[in-house]
């Protein structure tokens, strides 16, 4: 993955096949504590103890289309490459939450990428489910909120293409405002 | 584009958006619509698809296709990746392999406008018969 947000659409997508109605992202960034934390907490249908206790091996998938599963493993390495750590705990019938850990300041923690094209595209792929985006920096917090969106849209489908440049516009100047 | 900063911004502009969107669903037969899904794993994710499903959404509503773009999961062609599954209204779906933006181009020009067939095609679609 070239970025942390390629791994952050990568996670989602186990969300979106767990059937949960709503994903919670929480990244947490301070330069002052260097700290890099991105937490994803899902209400989809969780995994048995079996499941998740095979959930970070790169050879366990519950997919048939093949045999590998390198998204969560992936990002657990990332993590550990800066010292830091990835935990994922989960609940059958009640939802999966994963929280991945960076140093901040550390040469190999990559960069963060298109964190609003990334969210729009989730939201516009996915417009049954609900996003809750929340980015909390050493100067303030954004909270991007698909359930005030859609009241605001009215009605109008997140999906379409001119409302998905204006979402990410919006959530671009926002970051900017508490980088 | 007027810039918007915030949900009230949002709903200032929302009178704009509707109109173009009147537009957009006048011509909106769902039985003539194209859908085009990307690959979206894991491996998917990796080789490039997010740009890839970007440009789609991009240049289709630009050129006036009434299309649906929308991400599905790994279909089994990591080594081909980034794939996209083409439905055209009323065919069978037609996936190809390894598309970068040069490739997603040539779909839409030639395969969804002119109906003619571009190399990159994974032969995915056969039928065999159950003999139970």
């Amino acid at each position: 993955m070239k970025d942390l947000s390629m791994h952050i659409m990568d996670i989602i997508q186990n969300s979106v096949r767990a059937e949960a109605s709503l994903v919670e992202l929480k990244i947490m960034e301070s330069m002052k504590e260097d700290l890099f934390s991105i937490s994803i907490k899902d209400n989809g249908f969780g995994m048995s103890e079996e499941v998740l206790a095979k959930a970070i091996d790169p050879f366990f998938t519950t997919r048939t289309t093949r045999k590998v599963g390198l998204g969560l493993s992936l990002l657990k390495q990332n993590a550990e490459m800066t010292g830091g750590k990835m935990e994922i705990s989960s609940k059958e019938g009640v939802g999966t939450e994963l929280e991945a850990i960076f140093s901040h300041k550390h040469l190999d923690r990559p960069s963060l990428g298109d964190i609003a094209g990334t969210m729009v595209l989730l939201v516009g792929a996915n417009p049954e489910m609900d996003f809750l985006y929340q980015h909390i920096t050493d100067e303030g917090e954004y909270i991007f909120d698909t359930k005030e969106v859609k009241e605001v849209l009215d009605g109008m489908p997140v999906s379409d293409p001119n409302i998905m440049q204006y979402l990410k516009e919006m959530i671009k100047e926002n970051l900017n405002t508490i980088k | 584009m007027a810039k918007v900063k915030s949900l009230a911004d949002l709903k200032k502009i929302k009178e704009e958006l509707h109109a173009k969107m009147d537009l957009r669903e006048k011509s909106n037969d769902p039985e003539a619509q194209v859908q085009i899904k990307v690959g979206m794993a894991t491996c998917g994710i990796a080789s490039g698809a997010k740009e890839v499903m970007e440009f789609l959404i991009e240049a289709t509503a630009k050129r006036g296709i009434n299309s649906i773009v929308t991400q599905t999961g790994c279909m089994g062609y990591c080594y081909a990746e980034p794939t996209i599954e083409v439905t055209m209204p009323g065919k069978e779906p037609v996936v190809f392999g390894d598309v970068d933006l040069k490739k997603a181009d040539e779909v839409i020009e030639k395969y969804i406008k002119q109906g003619e067939l571009v190399d990159g095609i994974i032969p995915v679609n056969y039928k065999t018969i159950d003999n139970n």
